[in-house]
């Protein structure tokens, strides 16, 4: 499974998007304060935060005894940043295509 | 409410490069002007120091061009904590608007660690306490009203420069 996938595969899931938001809302929280929001066992948010925090999507950093939870956009940036890059050079090389096209049409009109 | 873990904001990405690679394309200018807001970093590398990212003279061209004074200073600050290649913690003040400036110094951290098969990771901690309008600002908030994506922008484009040695292509 590649990075995409992990990313891919952590969004589709209702409880995990809920998650997110809830760090979107506040960031930096402690498994208790995401756990009180959720009618699951503390095992089941756990689980859920471990594959969240494998896409990337979720940093954990230590503060004294707390693991504090922080949501990571990067990853869905990077995402995006690819497919945007991916369709400009689509865009770009379809324009080009058509440049040739149209030159090539007026070299054959002219001879 | 808006206690200190709340107003933190944290970044982190992997990337294809050795620490050093990374650790200069933050810290040197002839880096930081290829990627993210551009601009050329300047720091002294110990605790103490100064840092700040000055314009390029094609940003202020650019800038006199559409009427708009491009200030010479984009961000300042101090240098607390240099472990290169691996760490750099530093004050951090936003000053291309009078008001973000106003907001005052926030904190860096960068953490910069060597993962499997040439890998890198990096962890940007951006500790924004009484700086509101800078934190929507770095989470790429003001994104739609021209204000840049923030740290998500930067460190995407910080990958694909050092993976492909090409700036990304859109800003």
């Amino acid at each position: 499974m590649d990075d995409d996938d992990r990313v891919f595969k952590a969004l589709a899931d209702p409880t995990r998007r809920f998650l997110l938001d809830l760090l979107f809302a506040r960031d930096g929280r402690t498994l208790s304060e995401l756990d009180a929001e959720l009618e699951m066992s503390r095992f089941g948010v756990m689980k859920h935060l471990k594959i969240l925090e494998d896409a990337g999507l979720v940093v954990t950093q230590r503060s004294g005894r707390e693991k504090l939870h922080y949501l990571n956009p990067v990853p869905i940036r990077l995402i995006h940043d690819r497919w945007i890059d991916k369709y400009n050079e689509r865009r770009v090389s379809a324009l080009a295509d058509l440049k040739h096209d149209l030159e090539k049409g007026k070299d054959q009109s002219r001879g | 409410m808006a206690d200190e873990s709340s107003t933190t904001q944290v970044y982190r990405v992997y990337i294809k490069a050795t620490p050093q690679a990374i650790w200069d394309a933050i810290t040197q200018p002839e880096w930081t002007e290829r990627f993210g807001y551009g601009g050329s970093a300047e720091y002294d590398l110990r605790p103490g120091g100064a840092y700040r990212t000055v314009s390029t003279s094609e940003m202020r061209e650019a800038g006199a061009a559409m009427g708009y004074e491009f200030p010479e200073v984009m961000v300042d600050g101090e240098v607390l904590e240099a472990e290169p290649p691996h760490k750099l913690v530093q004050t951090w003040r936003m000053c291309m608007d009078p008001r973000l400036m106003g907001e005052g110094f926030t904190r860096v951290t960068y953490e910069i660690s060597e993962r499997n098969g040439g890998v890198s990771r990096l962890t940007v901690t951006h500790e924004l306490s009484g700086a509101p309008m800078l934190a929507a600002m770095v989470s790429g908030h003001g994104e739609e009203q021209g204000a840049g994506g923030g740290w998500n922008f930067i460190l995407s484009a910080l990958k694909t420069l050092l993976e492909t040695g090409q700036p990304m292509l859109h800003g």
